[in-house]
């Protein structure tokens, strides 16, 4: 019978010898395929656990894990509560991760290429796997200054501010209104982070969508630097002393329809000049300018300041458009397109950067909000260098629209932005979307203050205020003011 | 002058110098639960450290003294999976009482049970001092297993647990007769087929190339085999009844020495696994978890989960008390192949699957070596159907063939198991020691040479 039992041992080696080959196949072939499987709690349970990086402002955390007595052994915080949840967004154990909690999660987690030596010496010292930290380029001031000035509108407020450094891009400050506190959804008791979730995504105002960068709005009358800017760039006017068709209607011949001025006004003439005419928002101008400018130069002008791209990585952000694709605009459409309505839309970050290329003499540079990216030894991994995204106008153009900028605050609809011996330009907004709601107040404007400068874009798309208040040099202005002067130092 | 005789060394030197390694193993994996789920040392690692120390002392001074020429491997490896075994279920029950503090710890009463079974292995050793006279019990096993295997249908004491009703349940305390049925069943089938191989393996008809044995030899046991597979089809056992059917044909081909059985088994194996997936909707549920598991991940929870586990795993292992084992359903007892490998690696794991194929070749070479067929039967059934259960559940955790209800032996929770497995290692080493120890001294060889003295100058 010993042949037989000899076989049956080569057999039982050859069912061990699969298991063992399985048992490779299976923790070694393929296990980076299982652990990125959706629901795989014990990947989310180690990210979980891990000593996460922070996200950091001026030094200072604004995200950070912090040691707790429970399984996951740390917690998310949120120090800032919601000030900085449209930069940061929300670390959630059942919801996962938003913001830069989502953009730069590898480097925070400590699972990025970059981190492979640290990990490799974490292994062998036996210790947990820490993340590296990430640096903003939020101005802390700027941003308190722009949610403070929100606030002061009331509690129902909503809105957004974008604040960016014209010479880099470099984001300084951006703000949306309402926000939530993060801290909800890093909670542990996952039960309380249920309930604040229901509670996030069911609320009409949408507390968690950035509107500084993903919503886009009418900009009204701010699109008018846009419209100039075409004018000059094409030779549609020569300077800005130029006198443009004002009045207090625009007509289009064989359309039923006049485009007004804001307040029925007539401009101060029927001819006026473009200063004149940026000054007081003349509608009847701009729209007239339009018309002259047509549609494909008015379209070329606004992609390069940014229209139709994404203006910013690391976040969720949305495109500005100036007409939807494929379309062809009757006159009146064109009419007011050129002042900022019908199908034009932006967000307030791409209004900034508009205001910011005419302060950086035509250069538009693209936002950005990571500034540097450093290990967890504070080693530097990462320092994005400030990009050109176009050169927008001429640095001739520039400097005509910034004239006009600043005579519009000091004698025009922005005067609520002066600061005493800055040079301030800005350009008001009465945005109309439709008949049953209120206007959208804008206010785009940059100040310059030797070594400092910032451009701004405030909108507020609602608030406490009765209707016929509502105006984006008196809303919005001083807004845009407070966080100017907290970034001049002013 | 005598001729020199071969005497086998005992080597229960060595036996002890491995037990201690094995018991040093289970003590450090105790202290590693601890200091990962904890950080600190247990308390209870005295507790079961000092246990497991007292238990494997006990085997080893057992051993010395009644069966002083037993393989000198199998227990230090046995000891060792029971150690490991241990500190995982108590890691888990550390694991599962985080998420939950009501849920029931396991570790203590497996202690017991593992008392208990060593309990059975010292009683098997004593009372049973030579195994040839369990041949002359074969009938008797026969009804036994049969007997033990209607137990659970009984009503009253028989319980459906978790679809299968394999259990039984006497005073609070519960019990798989199937376990101890496998035991018995090897022996009904190697004191059969001692006396029947020869019958079997000439006498009969040849039909279409395959010499088919007389109805009357084989008849017998396979109406015994028929009437085990059916009750356990009807508890609906698929592990146990591919373990009862591997370990009868295979028992027929070591008897037989007729590799056509195993063409036949395998014949038959197929036909049946093909009937049960037609037939029986909940083999069809394993067969559908097994190919895709990820079509329906809340069915197939379990499975998916193990094999996350032992991805998290990954070569290293994320260290005792450390993973998240205890997120799998039955981590402790169905999956436990997949906690070790969450918690010790693909290294642990295969170290412990080299354990497994260590203590089967270890049985193949007792039956190799045993001078009688009865014994030779026994060890190479018993052997084999270990090697069969580890395939099948090792195999079925980690994705290789359908998942099938069986326990891995020596670690999964549960006392059925624990205390069969330690019978089956004293019917081992029982065989092993009438193998390795030299044959009496007759005594009437010296007379014998006296009678020869007669010189012939």
């Amino acid at each position: 019978m010993n042949r037989p039992i000899r076989n049956i041992a080569v057999a039982c080696l050859a069912l061990f010898m699969l298991l063992l080959l399985n048992a490779n196949y299976v923790q070694f072939v393929q296990a980076d395929e299982l652990n990125s499987k959706n629901g795989n709690k014990r990947v989310i349970n180690e990210q979980f656990s891990r000593d996460r990086g922070s996200i950091l402002v001026d030094g200072k955390a604004v995200a950070e894990s912090v040691k707790v007595k429970d399984e996951y052994k740390y917690q998310r915080l949120y120090p800032e509560k919601d000030l900085y949840a449209p930069l940061t967004g929300y670390f959630s154990y059942i919801y996962g991760r938003s913001g830069i909690e989502s953009s730069e999660n590898d480097v925070l987690s400590g699972s990025d290429d970059r981190l492979f030596v640290n990990r490799v010496v974490d292994l062998i010292s036996n210790k947990q796997p820490k993340g590296g930290s990430v640096e903003l380029t939020i101005d802390p001031l700027a941003q308190k200054a722009a949610a403070e000035g929100l606030e002061r509108l009331g509690d129902d407020t909503k809105g957004a501010v974008a604040a960016i450094d014209p010479r880099t891009g470099a984001v300084l400050a951006m703000v949306s209104q309402p926000s939530y506190n993060p801290n909800r959804l890093a909670s542990h008791d996952f039960d309380e982070v249920q309930k604040a979730w229901k509670e996030l995504t069911t609320d009409p105002d949408k507390p968690m969508d950035n509107r500084a960068a993903q919503q886009i709005l009418p900009p009204g009358s701010t699109f008018k630097l846009i419209t100039a800017a075409a004018a000059l760039e094409n030779g549609v006017v020569t300077d800005i002393d130029d006198k443009v068709k004002a009045g207090t209607t625009l007509k289009f011949p064989g359309y039923g329809y006049t485009l007004p001025n804001e307040n029925g006004g007539n401009c101060g003439g029927n001819t006026i000049t473009l200063e004149r005419a940026m000054n007081v928002s003349c509608n009847v101008a701009f729209g007239g300018l339009a018309l002259k400018i047509g549609q494909d130069k008015l379209a070329e002008q606004a992609a390069k300041f940014g229209f139709g791209t994404d203006p910013i990585d690391k976040l969720p952000a949305s495109a500005s458009r100036f007409t939807a694709p494929d379309t062809k605009l009757e006159p009146p459409q064109l009419g007011q397109s050129g002042i900022g309505q019908y199908d034009v839309a932006a967000t307030p970050l791409q209004m900034a950067m508009v205001a910011a290329g005419i302060a950086n003499d035509g250069d538009v540079m693209k936002p950005y909000v990571v500034d540097t990216v450093r290990a967890p030894n504070l080693r530097v991994l990462d320092k994005p260098e400030p990009k050109l995204l176009s050169e927008a106008v001429s640095s001739t153009t520039a400097r005509k629209l910034r004239d006009m900028m600043v005579s519009t605050v000091t004698s025009g609809t922005a005067t609520s932005a002066q600061i005493p011996g800055v040079e301030v330009g800005a350009k008001t907004g009465t945005a109309q979307s439709t008949k049953d709601r209120p206007p959208y107040a804008w206010f785009v404007s940059y100040a310059k203050d030797g070594d400092n400068e910032v451009a701004v874009a405030v909108l507020v798309e609602s608030s406490d205020t009765a209707r016929s208040e509502i105006a984006g040099g008196r809303l919005a202005g001083p807004i845009a003011k407070s966080v100017m002067e907290a970034v001049i130092g002013k | 002058m005598t001729s020199p005789v071969w005497v086998p060394r005992k080597r229960r030197g060595a036996e002890f110098f491995l037990t201690v390694l094995a018991v040093l193993i289970g003590i450090a994996a105790y202290a590693s639960v601890g200091l990962g789920v904890e950080g600190r040392i247990p308390a209870d690692t005295y507790k079961l450290g000092g246990a497991l120390i007292v238990l494997a002392v006990a085997t080893h001074l057992i051993v010395r003294r009644v069966a002083p020429y037993a393989d000198p491997v199998l227990l230090p490896l046995v000891i060792c999976l029971n150690g490991l075994g241990l500190a995982m279920i108590y890691r888990l029950d550390l694991g599962r009482q985080q998420i939950d503090p009501d849920r029931a710890a396991f570790a203590n009463s497996q202690l017991v049970w593992t008392a208990v079974g060593i309990v059975a292995f010292a009683a098997i050793l004593i009372i049973v001092r030579d195994h040839r006279r369990l041949q002359t019990l074969t009938y008797t096993f026969g009804a036994a297993a049969i007997a033990l295997l209607i137990l659970p249908l009984l009503p009253g004491i028989g319980q459906t647990i978790n679809g299968a009703r394999i259990w039984v349940v006497v005073l609070g305390f519960s019990f798989q007769p199937g376990e101890a049925a496998k035991v018995c069943l090897a022996i009904f089938f190697a004191g059969y087929l001692v006396v029947k191989r020869d019958a079997l393996a000439l006498a009969g008809r040849r039909v279409m190339g395959i010499d088919l044995p007389r109805g009357r030899d084989l008849g017998p046991i396979l109406a015994c085999w028929l009437v085990s597979v059916g009750i356990l089809v009807l508890q609906r056992d698929l592990g146990s009844s591919l373990l009862f059917f591997g370990l009868f044909v295979v028992m027929l081909y070591v008897a037989t020495e007729r590799a056509g059985w195993i063409v036949v088994g395998g014949v038959l194996f197929a036909a049946g696994a093909y009937f049960g997936y037609a037939a029986f909707g909940h083999v069809r549920v394993r067969f559908e978890a097994w190919l895709d598991p990820f079509a329906d991940p809340d069915r197939n929870g379990q499975v998916i989960n193990g094999l996350f586990g032992l991805a998290h795993g990954g070569i290293l292992g994320q260290g005792l008390g450390q993973g998240s084992p205890q997120l799998t359903p039955y981590s402790f007892s169905d999956f436990i192949a997949a906690s070790m490998g969450e918690e010790l690696g693909l290294t642990g794991l295969m170290a412990i699957l080299v354990i497994y194929a260590l203590i089967v070749e270890r049985g193949l070479r007792i039956a190799l070596t045993c001078r009688d067929a009865f014994g030779k039967l026994l060890a190479a059934g018993l052997a084999f159907s270990f090697a069969l259960q580890v395939f099948v559940v090792v195999g079925g955790v980690t994705r290789l063939i359908p998942l099938t209800g069986l326990t891995t032996p020596f670690m999964a929770q549960g006392g059925s198991s624990v205390v069969m497995n330690w019978a089956i290692i004293g019917l081992l080493l029982r065989i092993s020691d009438q193998t390795r120890r030299p044959a009496p001294e007759v005594s009437t060889f010296a007379s014998d040479e006296e009678t020869q003295v007669v010189k012939i100058s």
